[in-house]
């Protein structure tokens, strides 16, 4: 088994092209890597460099202008945006900088969003969604709604709300860029506590002290993977 | 499941936003309003007319004789003397589907009692007379057969003429004198009171038909035959049967002009509904011009709070919600605001034709269809302009929508 390790994600000459004026520009050049599961890969680079939108098109939440990606064996270009769309709340959980909670709903709720949209009945979605807050803390806090929580325990919602579907990748961008130590310090814990179970875990940072909690760091510049270091390490996971 | 949590969302979405919701509804809820009690205004002018007609005389068609056309000189409409009463007889006994027919003839006489006197309209006429006008007589009875076929000299009253030659006395079995001949009368009439035209109908002298024309007024023909047939659509085919019947009876051949003339009271009502139907349509079209200026209203909101949640819509999206899921949640939004709008718009029109026939003076009619047909049709525009708005939302690409401030 250690030499077949099962490959999570398999990219092939992805390039993401924009057309500005009559110029065209790439954001992502032609990359090409796989990610094995239960993996905890930082994606890092300085701002401008792709990852973000290397990001985008891992989450599924963007497709590739030309090359092959293929998610759990599965090419994810074929697909149609319904299918994307039950693919992201299904398969993917998001942790995004800025937390994403919606405002005017309590924490429960919005624990519980992805599994309205995969029609889980009220009663259930309620039990689950609690479930998770208590994985996090936060069971005291179910019935506040975001702006009442700390940035901290906002991102702690929003990490059960990544789980909350019980996907096999988390898929965070600067989970912890607007945090404080002590909260970053939390977050990453949990991080590293989902990597035990299994998780497979992709964190786009810009900070080398979050990237050296991975086990895998890929480093993009200019659209291009410039440097991808621990890679084998994480083969005795599986 | 995923429908009724849509409709959560959009109630949630909707009670977050109250004046603003209100404020949008208030259009549907106007046009609809208006609608309901526009068409009930139109509804009520048509049956005011209607009744007023129709308290002339349902289903009756009239016999008058011709105008008399001597040295090219022609006088008044009535005026021929070729009417008899032998043929309202001969109607009576050969047009079929005819109820009632009641030869007439009316005079203005003097009628004293004691030393009371009073001017008023004598009528000859036969027992026919009162099922065809709905009379009835509080006391005594009525002028029989009998006392047509032996030209009696009865008399019922109306309670104007009691009044005021008898005071309270109960008039029944004393004498009057009608241009001075007595006559004993037999029933007082009950009270009908005005007619739609201003006639005091309860001034009225009531005896048998061949003593009046024998007796009082010494003629052979009558003015008018009413004729009550047994139902509206049978109408024209009648009237057409009794022209060629009387006719026969005159002896007018070929293209000689008739010495009567038949007047019909459907033609006359036709002309009633189509000109009350189009008030109404108008009335509610230009209603109708309101409610689609709320639908508008409906669109302009959505567009504004499609924009406004771009972000939650960009959440929504990254979270796992399709096309569908988002298209619902903003469909359902807006007609939500369209059936709530269209309820209290119901409630509004019927309340407000209320308060115009109570204060306003007239009536106002409200029927079931107008209130199905702007409802159905406020639901309808928040459908319809709810499309556009909630298939941009749908069609929101999620990380521009994500990026959004």
């Amino acid at each position: 088994m250690i030499n077949d390790p099962e490959k999570t994600i398999e990219l092939k000459g992805i390039k993401k092209l924009y057309q500005i004026g009559d110029q065209e520009v790439a954001a992502l050049d032609g990359i090409t890597t796989d990610i094995y599961k239960g993996q905890f890969v930082a994606l890092m680079g300085p701002s401008g460099s792709g990852k973000s939108t290397l990001m985008n098109i891992l989450g599924c939440l963007d497709r590739p202008t030309v090359g092959s990606y293929k998610l759990n064996g599965e090419e994810v270009a074929s697909l149609s945006d319904d299918d994307l769309a039950v693919t992201r709340n299904q398969k993917i959980g998001f942790v995004f900088q800025n937390f994403n909670l919606l405002s005017r709903i309590s924490a429960l709720d919005n624990v519980a969003l992805p599994l309205v949209y995969s029609g889980i009945d009220r009663k259930e979605r309620w039990e689950r969604a609690m479930h998770y807050l208590e994985a996090v803390g936060l069971a005291d806090r179910a019935y506040h709604q975001p702006n009442e929580l700390s940035g901290g325990q906002r991102q702690r919602v929003a990490i059960a709300r990544a789980l909350v579907n019980k996907p096999k990748i988390i898929m965070a961008d600067e989970p912890t860029g607007n945090l404080d130590t002590k909260s970053t310090k939390e977050i990453m814990e949990i991080f590293e506590e989902l990597h035990d179970q299994g998780k497979t875990i992709i964190l786009v940072t810009h900070e080398p002290e979050i990237a050296a909690c991975a086990s895998r760091q890929l480093l993009v510049r200019d659209g291009k993977i410039t440097k991808d270091a621990g890679r084998g390490v994480q083969m005795d996971v599986v | 499941m995923l429908f009724k949590e849509s409709v959560r969302i959009a109630l949630d979405a909707l009670t977050a936003n109250k004046l603003r919701t209100i404020l949008t509804m208030l259009g549907i809820i106007i046009g609809v309003g208006a609608v309901i009690a526009m068409v009930s205004v139109g509804l009520g002018v048509k049956q005011n007319i209607t009744n007023s007609i129709s308290s002339l005389g349902s289903n009756m068609l009239i016999v008058m004789p011709g105008s008399s056309n001597t040295g090219g000189l022609r006088s008044a409409a009535g005026s021929r003397t070729t009417l008899k009463y032998e043929d309202a007889v001969s109607i009576k006994s050969k047009v079929k589907n005819i109820d009632y027919v009641s030869p007439t003839v009316l005079r203005s006489f003097q009628v004293v009692n004691g030393n009371q006197n009073w001017n008023t309209t004598v009528y000859g006429v036969t027992p026919e007379y009162m099922p065809i006008r709905s009379l009835a007589v509080s006391a005594g009875s009525f002028v029989t057969q009998d006392d047509l076929t032996k030209r009696r000299r009865v008399a019922v009253i109306g309670t104007t003429v009691a009044s005021n030659l008898y005071g309270s006395k109960n008039p029944v079995g004393l004498n009057i004198r009608v241009n001075n001949q007595p006559y004993k009368v037999i029933g007082v009439l009950e009270s009908k009171g005005q007619s739609s035209m201003g006639q005091d109908q309860d001034d009225v002298v009531i005896i048998p038909l061949t003593t009046a024309m024998e007796r009082l007024i010494g003629i052979t023909y009558v003015q008018s035959v009413n004729i009550q047939v047994s139902s509206q659509d049978k109408m024209n085919r009648i009237q057409g049967d009794i022209e060629s019947l009387l006719r026969q009876r005159h002896r007018i051949n070929g293209g000689k002009e008739d010495d009567f003339y038949v007047r019909n009271m459907t033609s006359l009502m036709e002309t009633v509904n189509e000109t009350t139907g189009m008030l109404t349509l108008f009335l509610g079209s230009v209603a109708a011009i309101s409610l689609l200026v709320g639908g508008i209203g409906i669109m302009n909101i959505m567009m504004v709070s499609v924009t406004e949640r771009t972000r939650e819509i960009g959440i929504r999206k990254a979270l796992g919600a399709t096309y569908k899921a988002i298209m619902t949640q903003f469909l359902i939004e807006s007609i939500v605001i369209g059936v709530i709008g269209g309820l209290i718009g119901i409630g509004f029109g019927c309340a407000a034709s209320e308060l115009i026939s109570r204060f306003g003076g007239f009536n106002t009619v409200i029927t079931l269809s107008p209130i199905l047909l702007s409802f159905s049709f406020s639901v309808g525009i928040g459908l319809f302009f709810g499309i556009y708005p909630a298939r941009k939302a749908a069609l929101l690409d999620p990380i521009e929508a994500l990026r959004y401030e």
